[in-house]
């Protein structure tokens, strides 16, 4: 093992800047959704990373941490396109500008 | 030396993966680019010596919601490509800025601790089965609400995309 | 019988001690890839020919008959006019997406034999979460399946991939539900494990495999169920579906990608017999005591096969079903039946520890009515719940 730590975490930045500025920029909703996970995926990387370098590995505190984001990043995607897709049902359109009003 | 060039090569595919998702203009390829992203983002994780959560981040990020996404593409109609249509939130200038500023503002947080750079990796054995014993001990607890949370996010995915019932249905006597 | 048994060991052991020993992991890791690959090529090979015969001979007619002694060479004239046939590609499909489809199908399925054992300590790689390993290579399919069917930009293409998508998520739970018995009493995942947890024998030599118990037995019929659907096969072939959609995602693919995707559900079969014997059928273990001498991967290979001959023969015999019988099947008798196994490897495991003579018969009379009790009444139920028959006005 020689990649440094440093490098991972450079790694999840860049990835969490990437999802950062999709999910900012883009207009669909479905984008934004994969910005989002890619967010939460930087987020698991620093974790894993973290307790691979860490003093007391066999804690595997940082790995039960990545396997509960997994999950609960499961679940938010099943409800937020559930989401999108009744709204797509209503509006016609998945364009996040277009969600502009309050009552359907 | 090994070890770098396989994590060079698993951070290029990941990080090209993610760029693409976030740039193309047909939604379909976002979806698989996206995957592309997380299953190179599975093989740092075998990298790191995480079997389990590799393996469980390929089975559920590729297996499951990339193909969530794929799907909800399609029901929404985003593969048909409007070429004149405009991809980008009318607010995208401020996004970007912002986005950069946070890269920034962490990438130059790691570079001004050098003792990241320095510090050793420790030998690590994992095994499943000790995963398996913490989550029925010490994390039981978080176990059982994320059971609790998936099948309520089951129940209320079904609820949200079922088709409403007709007026002409719920007006009648 | 250690001789033959562990020749293959012996001999892979030997070629990778003329390298230097930095190397020796890489060599014998390509000498795996090297020997899996042409054995489960071969095998796709026999059993296309063996399939058209038995299914030529169930149908009571002689099957391929001509090339060759017995028509044996018929996969390789196969083979030839498969590569020789030109390579279509729509005009307004999406090119990249309609090249990559085949491949991404067909490359993971080869990693999926890596954790198989084929033998005593013939297994490539010995992964500490080689079940999860396994699905995990299979997960792309669906991708792969969804890539081919959107890029050829044809409906009938289309409508086949969402069948086979919403057929492989829907097949995948009872799948991975009905392993979880398994991985249960034997406390590990590494498929070597589960093997040795098989290997012991009682009542005067029969083997303690777990299709020999009764949660085992159910678990291994729905893990059959499953695997039929999860590999495309008759009777859950309707993404498919030639009567009504063409060819599905297949529609618009010709000459080598064909036989790539041919290739590739081929193997998919194939890696999940080889799991269903290394699960439930005691993997390389002999049936009975004195039948220990004969070599294990041949015990391996009997079985996977037996299993492979079981498909074949159900495909010949069960009519094709309908989308919505699919669905309901999976999720409403399927997932049920796998919980409730669960629920009696449970009683199984937590009896076992119950010693008398008695012990025996009612452990199994008790644990066998927990699972065929709620199958008949769930079957009941089902069977109320179905529409009336379909009248077909005209075609009395």
């Amino acid at each position: 093992m020689t990649t440094p730590l440093a490098n991972y975490l450079i790694l999840a930045s860049l990835l969490f800047g990437i999802g950062l500025a999709g999910a900012l920029a883009r207009r669909n909703a479905v984008l934004v959704l994969i910005g989002l996970e890619l967010m939460l995926n930087a987020a698991n990387l620093n974790f894993i990373a973290f307790w691979r370098f860490s003093p007391h590995p066999e804690m595997l505190t940082g790995q039960m941490f990545v396997l509960f984001s997994i999950a609960i990043a499961a679940a938010e995607v099943a409800v937020g396109l559930a989401l999108v897709i009744a709204i797509y049902r209503h509006r016609r359109t998945a364009q996040l500008d277009r969600f502009d009003s309050l009552k359907g | 030396m090994l070890n770098e060039i396989v994590f060079l090569l698993c951070a290029a595919v990941t990080l090209v993966g993610a760029v693409a998702a976030m740039m193309l203009r047909n939604l379909v390829h976002c979806a698989l680019c996206a995957a592309g992203a997380f299953a190179g983002l599975a093989a740092i994780y075998l990298q790191l010596d995480a079997e389990f959560v590799g393996f469980a981040q390929v089975l559920i990020y590729v297996g499951a919601i990339a193909i969530l996404i794929v799907f909800a593409v399609l029901l929404t109609r985003g593969g048909d490509v409007q070429p004149s249509a405009a991809t980008t939130s009318p607010s995208w200038w401020v996004g970007l800025p912002v986005a950069a500023l946070v890269v920034a503002s962490l990438i130059g947080s790691i570079m001004a601790s050098p003792r990241l750079l320095r510090l050793p990796t420790p030998n690590v054995h994992a095994p499943v089965k000790q995963i398996g014993e913490q989550l029925m001990n010490q994390f039981v607890m978080p176990l059982e609400t994320v059971g609790l949370l998936l099948t309520a996010a089951l129940l209320g995915a079904v609820v949200i995309g079922l088709r409403e019932p007709r007026k002409t249905e719920s007006n009648a006597p | 019988m250690s001789g033959v048994d562990q020749i293959f060991v012996w001999l892979g052991h030997s070629i990778a001690g003329w390298f230097p020993a930095s190397v020796q992991p890489l060599v014998s890791a390509l000498l795996a890839i090297a020997c899996l690959m042409p054995l489960f090529g071969l095998s796709f090979a026999l059993t296309t020919i063996v399939e058209r015969k038995v299914l030529g001979r169930m149908q009571n007619r002689f099957g391929p008959n001509r090339v060759g002694p017995y028509g044996l060479l018929q996969p390789l004239a196969d083979g030839l006019k498969m590569l020789t046939k030109e390579d279509i590609v729509p005009f307004s499909a999406d090119k990249t997406l309609h090249f990559l489809a085949p491949l991404v199908l067909t490359v993971p399925v080869w990693l999926a034999f890596a954790v198989l054992p084929l033998g005593r300590n013939m297994s490539a790689i010995n992964l500490d979460a080689g079940i999860l390993f396994f699905f995990a290579v299979g997960s792309a399919s669906e991708l792969a399946v969804f890539m081919a069917g959107w890029s050829s930009q044809n409906k009938y293409s289309l409508v086949g991939a969402m069948r086979a998508i919403a057929q492989m998520i829907s097949y995948e739970v009872p799948l991975v539900l009905s392993v979880v018995p398994v991985l249960m009493l034997a406390g590990s995942l590494e498929l070597n494990d589960i093997v040795a947890a098989q290997g012991t024998y009682t009542f005067g030599g029969l083997a303690c495999w777990n299709a020999f118990t009764p949660w085992g037995f159910a678990g291994l019929v729905l893990f059959l169920i499953a695997a039929t659907a999860e590999s495309n096969r008759s009777p859950f072939d309707l993404p498919e579906g030639e009567s009504e959609i063409i060819a599905g995602f297949l529609t618009e693919y010709s000459g080598f990608k064909y036989a790539l995707f041919f290739l590739g559900e081929y193997l998919g079969l194939f890696a999940v017999t080889g799991l269903a014997v290394t699960l439930f059928l005691g993997g390389w273990h002999a049936p009975f005591q004195w039948l220990e001498w004969v070599p294990s991967w041949l015990w391996f290979a009997g079985k996977f096969g037996a299993l492979i001959f079981l498909f074949i023969w159900v495909r010949a015999t069960l009519p094709r079903l309908r989308l919505d019988q699919l669905l309901n099947y999976a999720w409403r008798f399927l997932v049920p039946l796998c919980l409730i196994n669960l629920l009696v490897a449970a009683v199984w495991f937590w009896s076992s520890a119950w010693k008398s003579p008695v012990a025996v018969p009612v452990r199994w009379l008790v644990c066998a009515a927990l699972i065929a009790l709620p199958y008949h009444g769930l079957a009941r139920i089902l069977r109320g719940a179905l529409p009336p028959p379909r009248k077909y006005n005209y075609a009395e």
